[in-house]
């Protein structure tokens, strides 16, 4: 994925994987009229709108879908009956590594949220998320950045701290975050967009991008304890 | 009432409700008491209560002219209620009401308040007749060579035994009673063909001392199973029945030795010896796969039963939280701010149920909270969530607290001064998010805390209307009082973001290293 594209391009295509029709529907209704509605307020600007072109209820249908249709960003639910988001993730990177995966989910639990974004996923919304900021989330993982809910920031947050008696890095460049990267977090966790960080912080906004995106990387590829427990916990690493 | 004079055997069978024999009549409290066990009669006839022999005394059934003959009419008429709650009607023999006809009854052993096989008290209710005259007539047959036990055991074998949901209670003298016509029904037998000097009386003197050991393994086997299926009372009294097993495991013994030395003849005794060896080990390995399956199912059985429970509990949950919540929002779905709050509400709660309470972040769990205005919340991320959900809850707006760097007792003891501080810290934030709740005109407002060894930070931001804390006239209390002040008083400090247009954000860090004489100075001070 290019990642310079995102906002200029053409309508973003989405294909929602959701067991449940009933919200299949929902997202697919706010997202029509997060398009025309007030759109694009925040970050990413407002060129490309976003079109939903596909669904799937279930893991095998997602697969083939998203292999037939292309999509450039999938909103993925974590849990389905018959494994998973992550599971989707495993079956569609190898062979399509430019489709982007956004998790969208119920659940508020560590586990989940660390076992999909390190199982692929660039980003995670709790499904409460409102319809405009939903579309922004799309575009900005289409753009190539990392949306973080506060949620997800403070779970990142907390696995990278450091406790009195834990084991020491294996990996520094991996293990740790810089404190710039501490500080870009703990305003994502406080409900600051990536603008309002930006004037905070006295950077640029692709600077908080960029920041973002390599905590993602470091979520990802760490191999701290938490991480490592919590995707573990639910047998999805 | 009705017929206090002979009462051998209550029998309370669960039938639906409807007019019986007799009227229910009510349980006792102090009857909840598990049938006595069988081997414990010697002790005196108790007085008219229904307190049972301790399970411990394990005596061998002495036949005691007291205990067969003990009337029967000051013994309490108790019943106990069924597994199920209390079961209406007692049906028994004796139960029913003078000139009532009597109800059909099949011939059946009794399960529960038997002796020993249960035989004579299931001949008793089939025949209508008192059960001690049953017993009686067993034990007269046993003076014509031993057939009294010979009938009894081969009843024993071949009626089939009642329903395990029905209990009945025994009360201690009639069993002592009962006991005592046993062992002189045994007495009677045994002399009997000490006498007789026929080649009977050699078969069924130690014959019947074998068979009163099996008969006692056999039940005790019996009452494991009962106790097991019925689930409680497995380690009371497991002693007791360990020595009634080597009790009748001993009796099995010598009566066959007694049996076999009778014969006097070495070689056959050898042979024997041998024969049951073998017979035994062939048996052991035949009944293998029975004895493996029957161990799996036990275990599945249990599993099972546990699922089933599991299951039981999520839908009761269910039930009683979403089910009601949709039921609710179906009937107020014409006001969206009523609908949104339940909802709102519906949702925290079962995110707690599922995701095991308001620690979120360290621990990797999640959520929010407690119920509402509960005021047990006693670790700072709890009270964090309750008051979230409070807010949320009178306010109609999402309130999300993420919580980083693990918990905090509200009232940590190791350090003094933390005590006040951080409840104030929480009812400041409180404070706050009504604030925003209230003024910024948002639906969402964010809470973040952050726990540091020695400080605790809480944002509270929205997005809202924001306004110019210098024009906020000084007779207005909110964020000046219940903020500023709570915050001050235990050493805190408040740092207040905002300007029209551009949303709040409260900023509160509270020390948690405070001295206590300080914080106490403080409190005075307040």
């Amino acid at each position: 994925m290019s990642g310079s594209d995102g906002s200029a391009g053409g309508p973003v295509r989405v294909f929602l994987v959701d067991d449940h029709a009933l919200f299949r529907s929902g997202v697919r209704a706010e997202l029509d009229r997060g398009v025309t509605g007030s759109g694009g307020a925040d970050g990413a600007g407002a060129g490309g709108d976003v079109t939903v072109v596909g669904e799937a209820g279930s893991v095998a249908e997602a697969v083939a879908g998203i292999a037939h249709l292309r999509p450039d960003v999938v909103l993925l639910d974590v849990h389905m009956p018959d494994g998973g988001g992550a599971e989707v993730l495993r079956r569609v990177r190898p062979t399509q590594p430019d489709v982007v995966f956004l998790a969208l989910s119920v659940s508020d639990a560590a586990e989940d949220v660390i076992a999909v974004i390190r199982a692929g996923a660039r980003g995670y919304v709790t499904k409460t998320i409102s319809g405009r900021e939903l579309v922004d989330a799309v575009r900005r993982v289409r753009a190539g950045d990392a949306v973080f809910s506060p949620r997800l920031a403070g779970f990142v947050l907390d696995a990278f701290s450091d406790r009195p008696g834990a084991a020491p890095p294996s990996d520094p460049e991996l293990d740790r975050l810089t404190r710039r990267e501490r500080d870009v977090l703990r305003l994502l966790a406080r409900g600051y967009s990536y603008r309002e960080i930006a004037g905070e912080l006295f950077i640029s906004v692709k600077t908080v991008e960029t920041h973002v995106s390599s905590v993602l990387r470091k979520t990802q590829l760490s191999n701290r304890y938490e991480l490592s427990r919590w995707a573990s916990d639910r047998r999805l690493v | 009432m009705t017929d206090p004079a002979t009462t051998p055997f209550r029998a309370v069978v669960p039938r639906p409700p409807g007019p019986g024999p007799t009227p229910a009549r009510p349980v006792p409290p102090a009857a909840a008491a598990r049938p006595v066990p069988p081997t414990a009669a010697s002790t005196p006839p108790p007085a008219p209560t229904t307190t049972v022999p301790p399970a411990s005394a394990t005596t061998v059934p002495v036949p005691t002219a007291s205990s067969a003959t003990v009337p029967v009419s000051t013994v309490p008429r108790v019943r106990v209620p069924g597994p199920g709650g209390p079961v209406p009607v007692a049906s028994g023999s004796t139960a029913r009401a003078p000139g009532a006809p009597a109800p059909a009854h099949p011939l059946q052993r009794h399960r529960s308040g038997r002796l020993l096989g249960g035989v004579a008290g299931g001949i008793a209710a089939h025949l209508g007749a008192n059960v001690l005259w049953v017993r009686a007539v067993f034990v007269a047959l046993m003076a014509v060579g031993g057939a009294g036990i010979v009938a009894y055991g081969l009843l024993w074998i071949f009626v089939r035994q009642e329903d395990a949901r029905v209990e009945r209670v025994v009360p201690a003298r009639e069993r002592q009673q009962a006991l005592g016509l046993a062992a002189l029904g045994l007495g009677i037998g045994l002399a009997a063909s000490a006498l007789g000097n026929s080649s009977l009386g050699w078969i069924v003197g130690p014959i019947g001392v074998a068979v009163v050991g099996a008969a006692l393994v056999w039940r005790e086997a019996d009452e494991a199973q009962r106790r097991r299926l019925t689930g409680g009372g497995r380690r009371a009294g497991w002693r007791a029945g360990l020595l009634r097993v080597l009790l009748g495991a001993l009796f099995v013994a010598a009566g066959i030795a007694v049996f076999l030395l009778g014969r006097l003849d070495l070689g056959q005794v050898q042979f024997g010896l041998l024969a049951v060896l073998a017979t035994l080990v062939g048996v052991a390995v035949i009944t293998v796969p029975w004895w493996v399956r029957l161990v799996r199912d036990l275990g599945e059985e249990r599993s099972q039963r546990i699922r089933e429970a599991e299951r039981a509990e999520i839908a009761a949950h269910l039930h009683d939280s979403v089910l009601q919540t949709l039921a609710l929002i179906q009937r107020q779905s014409d006001s969206p701010r009523e609908v949104a709050r339940l909802a709102r509400g519906q949702e925290r709660e079962l995110r707690s149920w599922l995701y095991g309470g308001a620690v979120q972040g360290r621990a990797g769990r999640s959520g929010a909270a407690p119920t509402p205005g509960s005021g047990a919340a006693d670790s700072l991320v709890a009270a964090l969530a309750a008051a979230a959900a409070e807010v949320e809850d009178t306010y109609a707006l999402t309130v999300r607290p993420v919580v980083v760097g693990g918990d905090r007792a509200l009232d940590a003891g190791g350090e003094a001064g933390t005590n006040g501080a951080l409840r104030a810290l929480v009812l400041a934030a409180r404070e706050a998010m009504v604030n925003a709740a209230k003024h910024a005109g948002v639906d969402e407002v964010s809470v973040y805390a952050e726990v540091e060894p020695d400080e605790v930070n809480v944002f509270v931001r929205d997005r809202g209307a924001g306004f110019d804390p210098d024009a906020v006239p000084a007779d207005r209390h909110g964020l000046a009082d219940s903020v500023r002040g709570r915050m001050d008083r235990h050493g805190g400090t408040v740092r207040l973001r905002t300007a029209p247009g551009e949303g709040t954000e409260v900023h509160l860090r509270m020390p948690t290293a405070v001295s206590a004489g300080q914080a106490a100075a403080e409190e005075r001070t307040a």
